[in-house]
C-alpha cells in the first residue's frame, strides 16, 4: 500500500509521521507540498501535526485553503483514506472534510501528556485491528483540541458511530464534547484525531499502542 | 478605496474559555458588575474601487471562505 504525507510550512510532526509510515508500511511515503495540485496514486494520505502557518487566524484555517487541500478533497471524494492528526485534524475540519470545530483547550493551557483512548468504533478502515471498547495509550500535544459541534451534528456523529476514539478514564485533556478524540466522515474514509499514534509505534517509544491504526490503514499484517 | 471593518464573534452557546478567563481577570482587578465577556476578532480591510455594494458582497464571501468559521462564529461587515 502506498501512502503520502502532506507538507505545509509550520508542521513539525511530519518527520515522525514519515518514520512511522516507513517502519510500518515498509517503504517511505511520498511527500506532497502545499502548492502541489495533484497527489500521486496512493491508498493513504496523511496530514501530520504541528503549527501550520503559526496557527494564525485559526488553527489549520490557512493551511486548509492551500491548493493541495483541494487535491486531498478530490482524493477523499474518490474514497482514498485520509488521516489528519493533531494540526492535521484541525486542517481537515477547516477544509470541511469533517464536521465541527477544534477550539482552544478549556484549560487554556497547552497540554503535552499521555492520555487513554477508548476505541469507540472498531469497524473502520483505521481501527479494524483494535477491539471495540479497547483502551489504548496515546500521547497528545496541543493547545486547540477542544472538539465542538452543534447538538444536531453531535447526535448524528453519535448515532452513526462516527466517533472513533474517545478520551477514556477521565483523561479528556481539553474539554472536548462527549470526550471526542477522533471522528470519521460519513463514508468512513477520512479520520481526524488529536492524539499522536505515530509516537507510540516502537519499543523505544515505550509502547506499540498506535501501530494498529497504521497497520489497518496500510492493510498490513500485524 | 473602500475601508471596511469585519468583526467576528463566537456564536451564542459556544463556550469561550478565553472570554471566561478575561471575565475573571477583570473581576480580580476590582471591576465590579462585569457580566459575560466574549472575545472576538476585528479585521480592518482596504479594498480597491468605490462600489460599496460589490465590496460588501466580496467581504461576506471572504468571511464565509476564510475570515470566520461559521460552525462556531458569526460575522458583521461594516464599510466606513
Amino acid at each position: 500500500m502506498k501512502s503520502a504525507v502532506i507538507l505545509l510550512p509550520g508542521l513539525n510532526r511530519d518527520r515522525d509521521m514519515i518514520a512511522a509510515l516507513t517502519k510500518i508500511g515498509g517503504k517511505p511515503p511520498v511527500t506532497v507540498w502545499q502548492t502541489d495540485t495533484e497527489i500521486p496514486d496512493v491508498d493513504l494520505i496523511v496530514i501530520p501535526g504541528g503549527f501550520s502557518y503559526g496557527d494564525y487566524l485559526r488553527c489549520g484555517a490557512i493551511a486548509a485553503r492551500m491548493p493541495v487541500m483541494r487535491a486531498v478533497a478530490e482524493k477523499a471524494a474518490k474514497g482514498v483514506a485520509v488521516m489528519g492528526v493533531c494540526n492535521g485534524f484541525q486542517i481537515v475540519v477547516e477544509a470541511g472534510l469533517l464536521p465541527g470545530a477544534l477550539m482552544r483547550n478549556a484549560s487554556l493551557k497547552f497540554v503535552c501528556r499521555e492520555v487513554k483512548l477508548e476505541v469507540a468504533n472498531a469497524d473502520t478502515r483505521f481501527t479494524s485491528r483494535y477491539e471495540k471498547g479497547q483502551v489504548i495509550r496515546s500521547p497528545v500535544a496541543h493547545h486547540d483540541g477542544n472538539y465542538f459541534a452543534d447538538a444536531e451534528t453531535l447526535a448524528r456523529l453519535e448515532g452513526e458511530g462516527r466517533i472513533v476514539f474517545r478520551y477514556a478514564e477521565g483523561t479528556n485533556p481539553n474539554g472536548s464534547l462527549n470526550d471526542i478524540a477522533g471522528i470519521v466522515n460519513d463514508k468512513g474514509n477520512v479520520l481526524g484525531m488529536m492524539p499522536h499514534p505515530e509516537n507510540l509505534i516502537e519499543d523505544a517509544h515505550g509502547g506499540l499502542d498506535g501501530r494498529a491504526i497504521f497497520e489497518a490503514a496500510l492493510g498490513r499484517a500485524a | 478605496m473602500i475601508k471596511a471593518r469585519v468583526t467576528v464573534t463566537l456564536k451564542n452557546g459556544v463556550l469561550d474559555p478565553q472570554g471566561k478567563a478575561i471575565e475573571g481577570a477583570l473581576g480580580a482587578l476590582g471591576f465590579d458588575g462585569v457580566g459575560h465577556v466574549r472575545q472576538g476578532k476585528v479585521f480592518d480591510i482596504e479594498l480597491d474601487g468605490a462600489d460599496r455594494a460589490k465590496a460588501e458582497s466580496e467581504l461576506k464571501a471572504m468571511c464565509d471562505k476564510l475570515l470566520a468559521n461559521t460552525v462556531i462564529e458569526n460575522y458583521t461587515v461594516s464599510i466606513t
